[in-house]
């Protein structure tokens, strides 16, 4: 039974005409948690939740989300789940206080006043709930936006994207507010491509391609990549990185600030390399793999590396 | 050498990538092509300023052969279609409020007697000359067509009477708008036309605009049902409707003199149902439409046959066939029948039933087939 499940899809799939943007997608979120959602661009994520919604009729696969069926039950999908889209979809013509005005009462949310009211309060708005929705700058447009779609305390909350161009700092408090709904009881399913955000969540999926390549916390996803990266330190790595890209065992090649990374699948065959590649001033250990390098290590796998293509 | 100020090349690139997107702009494409060739149908065959078939009646009390031959020979002019005989004058005037007949002819009681004595009786024809246009053709031949008929069958003891003058008077009675002043019909006719182009126009671009501005997938992410989304749309316009014709109603008082007979509140009947009509329309083409450019394109589409073959820049009756069923199928239409009844007729609600009726229907129709398109999802 999927009582304790908030999201239970199975095999869910989406085809635009020829193309498959999404295909054979499980995912089974418990109630309660919080889960990213990661994958490069083009990847399905946005589909994918736009199906969970019932904003996109899955083309394959069926399921339930607060346990209404997507298919059929999207109504009532909607009425308990707060959809925050990618791309900012308030009204700009229309004030700050408009949209939320207009947000409760398509939900029909009692004391519509005051409701309003204590979200204006809550986001720190009150004092420019008059100005359009326009005037506001990209990070606020985004606390707008969640302000909003959790006005009408939904149990489900899929969140696209919801902190692309926002401030470090602000970036940490929208998680902490995440946090803080979570823990008032809503599941959260969150899109994101910043890897410290995706260690802020109970659990990880991965697309790629459109197929689901990786699930799991993200301890596991780093652990089951079998990845082995070596951090070189020194004068020596300049223009390191152009020699040792392609060379077969190096997957990833990376400097993270004056480091370069080096990361594959077999400790030794990298040893070997980097030993005889390397002349000068270069100290090399091996350390953990990061989430980033093992994400990179499955988009190679999933035949997406998008290094070629940027 | 290639010059600085104009490139053929760019100038090439740009031709064919113009090219492209207008193929695949479909709809586009074919509005395009599409426009022109409506504009020459309906130029070059539907509008006839010399219309014929117009429905008659005749008030006769006495039927005789003479009645009977001039009748036919009026008949026979292609001009007048008798579809009633009657002798009572009520029905024949009512059927003239009504615009179910363009004209009256009547025989005097003892018209053939008084003829055969010379005493010159006279036939009367009452015409509907709320749309001037329509009726001067039928009326200026009239007289022709009866004395010529009237000579052929005058023949042997009566033959004397075929002499000059005609041996009867022929009195021409134009109701409704008797100095045939064209600003009379034109601009209650104008009334219908403004709404039918702007609120098309503005409730075409209402689904349009959001998903333009990608607000779209916030409306469809919440609970609100088409139905409740269209009505929403819809009934800021109504005002603006009801302000619209305001505003054309005194303008019709105050500068073109026009005269308001009948009865406000028949009017502002009819008036709120052709409102909703249109916003109905506009809505449905907001579901076709994928841009706004689509819907103003559209809602061009709709207005063309609106403005030709309704009744406004032409006479109705005068189109073939063909055109009076495109015709009867436009709101405009019908509500000119309504606005000319009332504002010009003193027509009744009674009376204008079944226009209102099918201004009803139309919007109905639309309703159901904006309902049927609302996309509910972004597929
Ligand atoms: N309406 C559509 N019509 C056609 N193709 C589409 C449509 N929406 C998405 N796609 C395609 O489906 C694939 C998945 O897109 P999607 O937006 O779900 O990716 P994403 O993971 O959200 O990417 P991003 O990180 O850039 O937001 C892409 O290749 C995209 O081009
Ligand atoms: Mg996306």
């Amino acid at each position: 039974m999927s009582i304790d499940l908030a999201i239970d899809v199975h095999g869910l799939g989406k085809r635009f005409g020829k193309k498959v943007a999404v295909s054979g997608v499980d995912l089974q979120l418990p109630r309660g948690e919080v889960w990213g959602f990661l994958g490069p661009n083009g990847s399905g994520k946005t589909t994918t939740i736009r199906m969970i919604c019932g904003l996109l009729k899955a083309s394959e696969g069926s399921g339930t989300a607060l346990g209404f069926d997507i298919l059929k039950d999207a109504d009532r999908i909607k009425a308990h789940t707060g959809y925050m889209t990618q791309k900012f979809s308030f009204w700009t013509d229309l004030t700050i206080r408009e949209n939320l005005e207009f947000v409760a009462r398509l939900y029909r949310l009692p004391h519509m006043r005051e409701t309003v009211d204590s979200t204006l309060q809550g986001l720190g708005l009150a004092d420019r709930q008059h100005q359009l929705a326009e005037a506001l700058s990209g990070g606020w447009k985004q606390r707008l936006a969640l302000a909003a779609v959790t006005m009408h305390h939904p149990d489900l909350l899929l969140l696209d994207e919801p902190t692309a161009g926002v401030d470090p700092q602000a970036r940490r408090d929208f998680w902490d507010e995440i946090h803080e709904l979570s823990s008032r009881g809503m599941t959260v399913l969150v899109s994101t491509h910043y890897m410290d955000e995706a260690e802020r969540c109970d659990r990880i999926v991965y697309l790629a391609n459109g197929h689901k390549v990786a699930e799991g916390t993200v301890a596991d996803i780093v652990h089951r990549s079998g990845l082995v990266t070596f951090r070189g330190q020194g004068t020596g790595v300049r223009r390191l990185a152009e020699k040792l890209k392609g060379l077969p065992g190096l997957d990833h090649v990376a400097y993270f600030g004056a480091a370069l990374h080096v990361s594959g699948p077999d400790a030794d065959i990298i040893r070997a390399t980097i030993t005889r590649e390397t002349s000068g001033d270069v100290t090399w250990e091996q350390v953990d793999p990061s989430l980033e390098d093992a994400f990179i290590a499955l988009m190679a796998d999933a035949g997406t590396d998008r290094r070629e293509h940027a | 050498m290639t010059s600085v100020l104009v490139s053929l090349n760019r100038i090439l690139a740009v031709f064919l990538k113009e090219t492209v997107q207008m193929r695949r702009d479909r709809l586009t494409f074919a509005m395009m092509l599409g426009i022109p060739l409506v504009q020459l149908v309906l130029f070059g065959f539907a509008i006839n300023m010399d219309p014929r078939h117009l429905p008659a009646a005749v008030l006769v009390e006495e039927q005789t052969p003479i009645v009977r031959t001039l009748v036919k020979s009026l008949e026979a002019s292609e001009y007048y279609d008798f579809i009633l005989e009657t002798d009572d004058p009520r029905e024949s005037t009512d059927l003239l409020a009504r615009g179910e007949v363009a004209f009256v002819v009547s025989f005097p009681t003892g018209f053939t007697r008084d003829l055969i004595r010379g005493d010159r009786p006279q036939i009367l024809i009452e015409a509907d000359a709320s749309d001037p246009a329509a009726a001067s053709n039928a009326i200026g031949s009239a007289n022709t067509i009866l004395t010529r008929a009237l000579n052929r069958e005058l023949k042997g003891a009566t033959a004397s009477l075929a002499a000059s003058p005609a041996p009867f008077e022929l009195v021409v009675l134009p109701r409704y708008n008797p100095e045939a002043k064209t600003a009379y019909n034109i601009v209650p006719g104008l009334l219908g036309v403004i709404l039918t182009m702007t609120l098309v126009m503005i409730t075409a671009m209402a689904m349009t605009r959001e998903s333009e501005r990608g607000t779209m997938e916030n409306l469809l992410s919440m609970p609100a049902r088409p139905f409740e989304v269209m009505l929403g749309k819809i009934l800021p316009y109504v005002v603006m409707g009801a302000i619209q014709t305001g505003v054309i109603l005194l303008a019709a008082r105050l500068i073109f003199d026009v005269p308001f007979v009948g009865s406000f509140w028949v009017l502002v009947l009819g008036v709120t149902i052709f409102v909703i009509a249109n916003l109905a329309v506009g809505f449905t083409f907001s579901t076709i439409a994928k841009s706004q450019m689509q819907a103003m394109q559209l809602t061009f589409f709709f207005f063309l046959p609106s403005i030709l073959l309704s009744g406004f820049m032409f006479p109705f009756r005068g189109m073939p066939h063909w055109a009076q069923m495109i015709g009867e199928g436009l709101p405009l239409t019908h509500f000119l029948r309504v606005v000319r009844g009332v504002m010009l007729k003193d027509a009744t609600l009674a009376q204008l039933q079944a226009p209102m009726l099918a201004m009803c229907a139309f919007t109905a129709v639309m309703m159901l087939i904006a309902m049927l398109r609302y996309r509910r999802t972004l597929d």
